[in-house]
């Protein structure tokens, strides 16, 4: 069970195993804000292959165009909003960066 | 296995539907003494999934796990859903404040409460505001609210849409003729799990003292996707 909660900051875990993963390249790596707790679902990592595990709690994670498409010539303010499971998230602070900008 | 209802695990290519025009073994047989047209487009050689789900389809028949009845009914359910379904929904949460939070808080439960249950999925309801634009697409396959707005359109389900939404939302927009202000923030949701998303569209100017039904004819299903803006009375 995550201790996840809405408005932590997280990381995406830049990672690329094999078989039926629901994270798309796109959000790897990159930071995000939880936005919503969407409760506990079973992983379709493995329910894709019929095997059985914990529940896995879902959540839904912001993520900033800018930050996801370095070149985005849209308004800073405009998002992508995904459905993650926990065990995609690594919790993380804001940046300095945030600060900066 | 709940996990094996969800769209995304069988990813959407339609071949139900189409299966008895793919169909290298299904001749008509009939000789009535004059020239046929040319092939038809959908005449084609059946590809690799094609024969596979036709086969699969076979068996299952032929092993009694289901009846070719069975299978008819589920499509004829499957294709009776309309985007008229979402649109009364939306027209009432535009005249009725009650069931607004109620969609918003828990919107299985509200839909349901209207008589269009979501049953093997979870659906969010995303309300567009002065401030947000939301507009939904599923950039790993086709997943869709199909029992509030039926059968996803072609667009949808297209690379080019899945791909670029994402990446260029404000330029897909404005080809679909919705183009927004700076200050509104565009909020992509990407289905990527076990949630459906429908967007609730602002509801347009001069339609005070309308009734819900007529609200709902102003509620397009591309205005519940997020590509389009509710029309104007």
């Amino acid at each position: 069970m995550s201790a996840l909660r809405t408005g932590d900051y997280v990381i995406v875990r830049d990672d690329f195993p094999p078989g039926h993963v629901r994270t798309p390249v796109y959000v790897r790596g990159k930071r995000g804000r939880v936005v919503r707790k969407l409760g506990e679902f079973q992983n379709p990592e493995l329910i894709a292959y019929r095997l059985e595990g914990p529940a896995k709690a879902l959540f839904a994670v912001r993520f900033a165009q800018t930050d996801l498409w370095p070149d985005y010539r849209g308004p800073r303010g405009d998002t992508v909003d995904l459905d993650l499971y926990e065990h995609w998230l690594t919790p993380a602070g804001p940046e300095p960066e945030e600060q900066q900008a | 296995m709940s996990g094996g209802d969800h769209d995304h695990h069988h990813h959407d290519h339609d071949h139900c539907e189409d299966d008895h025009c793919d169909d290298p073994t299904h001749h008509h047989g009939h000789d009535h003494g004059h020239a046929h047209a040319p092939p038809q487009p959908d005449d084609r050689v059946s590809s690799y999934h094609q024969i596979l789900g036709i086969a699969l389809k076979e068996l299952l028949i032929e092993k009694g796990v289901v009846t070719p009845e069975e299978l008819r009914a589920a499509i004829e359910k499957r294709e009776s859903a309309s985007p008229a379904d979402g649109a009364k929904i939306v027209a009432r949460a535009w005249t009725d404040p009650d069931y607004r939070r109620r969609l918003l808080k828990d919107a299985n439960a509200a839909v349901a409460e209207m008589g269009v249950p979501m049953t093997t999925t979870h659906l969010v309801a995303v309300e567009n505001s002065p401030a947000v634009h939301n507009v939904i697409v599923c950039t790993l396959c086709s997943c869709y609210p199909r029992e509030l707005l039926g059968l996803p359109p072609a667009w949808y389900k297209s690379r080019a849409y899945r791909a670029r939404v994402v990446r260029e939302p404000r330029a897909v927009l404005a080809e679909f003729g919705t183009k927004l202000p700076p200050d509104v923030e565009v909020r992509v949701h990407d289905s990527t799990a076990d949630m459906r998303y429908l967007v609730i569209p602002r509801r347009p100017a001069g339609t005070e003292g309308m009734s819900a039904d007529d609200l709902a004819a102003l509620v397009s299903r591309d205005s519940m996707i997020g590509v389009a803006t509710a029309k104007a009375p």
